[in-house]
């Protein structure tokens, strides 16, 4: 790994007296991807806007491209590119007109910046579209034309904060396989998510954050190794009954042949070294409904952060 | 207060990227000119034709004080056409730095999408301040002319009127964004209004002259913004010079830098959170 191009070290921000940050260090290199995760509320937000200088830190120091935020801002952001939560597009500017607009934020101006804003709306499959506005845009047009706005300045380092949430599946590909290339063009990529899926697909490594503190990292098939079980069997209980009806039926013999029971729902998951012998057991059961599957990311995470509902963030 | 975290007063953070800010805001009314036009110039003349002709009608003349004791028989017209220009200034000022204003920094989130650029919170709001500012001084421009056209006015001196037309914009732009700052929704807007804008359209001297009014209505608002403006108008718009000049434009300028300093403040407060 080269030099770290984003460092954050003992961050810290409360709000009221609340920690909603705390003593929070990472770090990305050159041609990374890491990716933020945490429930609701765990502080990802935050952490992404003082990273921005959107907000002061209460505590630690935040070093980016080899200068320090906030104090160098505008230094940092010079080469930084971003894509909110939310979209903010501007309603009332064609796709073109908004990556021009966008641009002069930068100090980029008219002539240079137009073949760069044709290079960027053919990268974001939206050529066709230079002329509409984001009203007259899918979701996933106006995440890819978020996206584009955010490359208009070639950043160095892209901070993403759920690119693809309420996209739908085609959509998720797509923006994927963008982030994909511009990972191949050795850019660096700061990443929120929710889904487990996009977080094993695209990132390096992970920094998993509850309560605003760090509580595992690593590259996403070593955690799974390293916090999981291999293999999971998933026995669902019959239309009505719940969890407890699937304990009942099969006794404690068959939940002795697995390392970790969870219960969520109606569904009772089964984490094991080797599920052979569950599954022989399970398969005289026949009308029994149950899935054999690899531990997954999805499984550290709830391992991780439980699995109650988070009604905060 | 932890070490690195600025005062909510420390002094402007600005760089020249406010000028892209400024050119979004007029490349979005270049589109949508003709109907923020029918609004901004529109409604003012129709009030000057209305009001000057037919109360003008009821009127006749009204007498305006001039330096030393002396007064001038002036048309109810003249009157009023050069008070009301100051009101445009003040209105087409107040509902940009208002409610387009807004729009952009809470509702649209133009602002936040911008903050991820190198470009200050502070940038911004100047952007803002000078845009409104900007839209006023179009707007008088446009009713100054049609007054020159309809042979309201021929003073040359009407030249400096529009300069302290123009800063009569930035004076109620900050002011403005002081309450955008505030604002939840859009309905806070209205006390700003119906509080503080309507009553002082009334005794700032744009529809009748000041000198009606009780005296502590008088004194009250000597103190008024508007009033500085149609102290220094009216007499330009009668190739006159205005007595107290410098009085008036410190105040003025004095309300706007004031203003814009509180406006700065509270716009970071709101951004902090």
């Amino acid at each position: 790994m080269q030099t770290d191009l984003f460092q954050v070290e003992g961050l810290g921000k409360r709000y009221g007296g609340r920690p909603v940050v705390e003593d929070l260090s990472f770090s990305i290199g050159t041609g990374e991807c890491v990716g933020l995760l945490g429930p609701n509320g765990a502080g990802k937000t935050t952490t992404l806007r003082m990273a921005l200088g959107l907000i002061p830190p209460d505590a630690g120091r935040i070093r980016i491209l080899g200068h320090t935020m906030p104090a160098d801002a505008a230094t940092i952001k010079a080469r930084l590119g971003v894509v909110a939560q939310f979209d903010t597009l501007d309603p009332d500017f064609t796709c073109a007109e908004n990556l021009l607009v966008y641009g002069r934020y930068f100090g980029l101006r008219g002539a240079a910046l137009r073949p760069r804003i044709a290079e960027l709306l053919e990268f974001a499959a939206l050529a066709h579209k230079a002329n509409a506005r984001p009203g007259e845009l899918s979701g996933g047009m106006r995440r890819r034309l978020s996206l584009a706005r955010a490359l208009v300045n070639d950043p160095d380092l892209l901070l993403l904060d759920e690119p693809t949430t309420g996209l739908d599946p085609q959509a998720r590909h797509l923006m994927w396989e963008r982030l994909q290339r511009l990972l191949q063009q050795g850019k660096s990529i700061l990443l929120t998510t929710h889904f487990m899926d996009e977080a094993e697909r695209l990132c390096h490594r992970l920094v998993i954050i509850d309560h605003g503190r760090k509580i595992a990292e690593g590259a996403p098939r070593e955690l799974i190794a390293q916090h999981l079980e291999p293999e999971v069997v998933e026995v669902y209980a019959e239309q009505g009954a719940d969890a407890a009806a699937v304990h009942t039926l099969l006794g404690p013999a068959v939940g002795a042949l697995a390392q970790r029971i969870e219960t969520s729902g109606e569904t009772v998951f089964f984490y094991t070294q080797d599920a052979r012998p569950l599954l022989a057991q399970l398969s005289q059961r026949p009308r029994l409904r149950m899935l054999h599957r690899p531990a997954n990311l999805e499984d550290l995470f709830l391992k991780l952060t439980g699995r109650q509902i988070r009604s905060e963030g | 207060m932890p070490r690195n975290h600025p005062s909510l007063w420390h002094p402007p953070r600005l760089s020249t990227r406010f000028v892209a800010v400024w050119l979004r805001n007029l490349l979005v009314w270049r589109k949508l000119a003709l109907p923020s036009l029918v609004g901004n110039i529109a409604e003012p003349l129709i009030w000057l034709v209305a009001f000057g002709y037919g109360m003008g009608a009821l009127v006749g003349t009204v007498a305006v004080p001039l330096p030393g004791g002396q007064t001038q028989t002036v048309p109810y017209l003249v009157f009023l056409a050069s008070g009301s220009l100051c009101m445009s200034a003040m209105n087409a000022a107040t509902f940009e730095a208002l409610y387009s204003a807004f729009s952009r920094m809470h509702v649209q989130k133009t602002w936040d999408g911008i903050l991820n650029a190198p470009v200050t919170l502070d940038d911004i709001v100047l952007a803002e301040m000078l845009w409104a500012a900007f839209k006023a001084l179009f707007t008088v421009t446009v009713i100054l002319g049609v007054m020159l056209a309809l042979g309201i006015s021929h003073s040359p001196k009407l030249a400096l009127a529009w300069l302290v037309l123009g800063l009569t914009g930035v004076t109620f732009a900050s002011l403005a964004l002081i309450f955008n700052a505030l604002a939840k929704g859009y309905d806070f807007f209205t006390y700003y209004f119906t509080l503080f804008l309507t009553p002082m359209m009334f005794v700032s001297g744009v529809f009748f002259p000041r000198e009606q009014l009780p005296e502590w209505v008088q004194t009250a608002s000597a103190a008024l913004p508007l009033t500085h403006a149609v102290q220094l108008v009216r007499p330009l718009f009668l190739d006159r010079w205005p007595t107290d000049a410098a009085l008036h434009l410190a105040a003025l300028a004095g309300t706007a830098v004031v203003a814009f300093w509180l406006a700065l403040a509270l716009t970071r407060r709101r951004f902090a959170g």
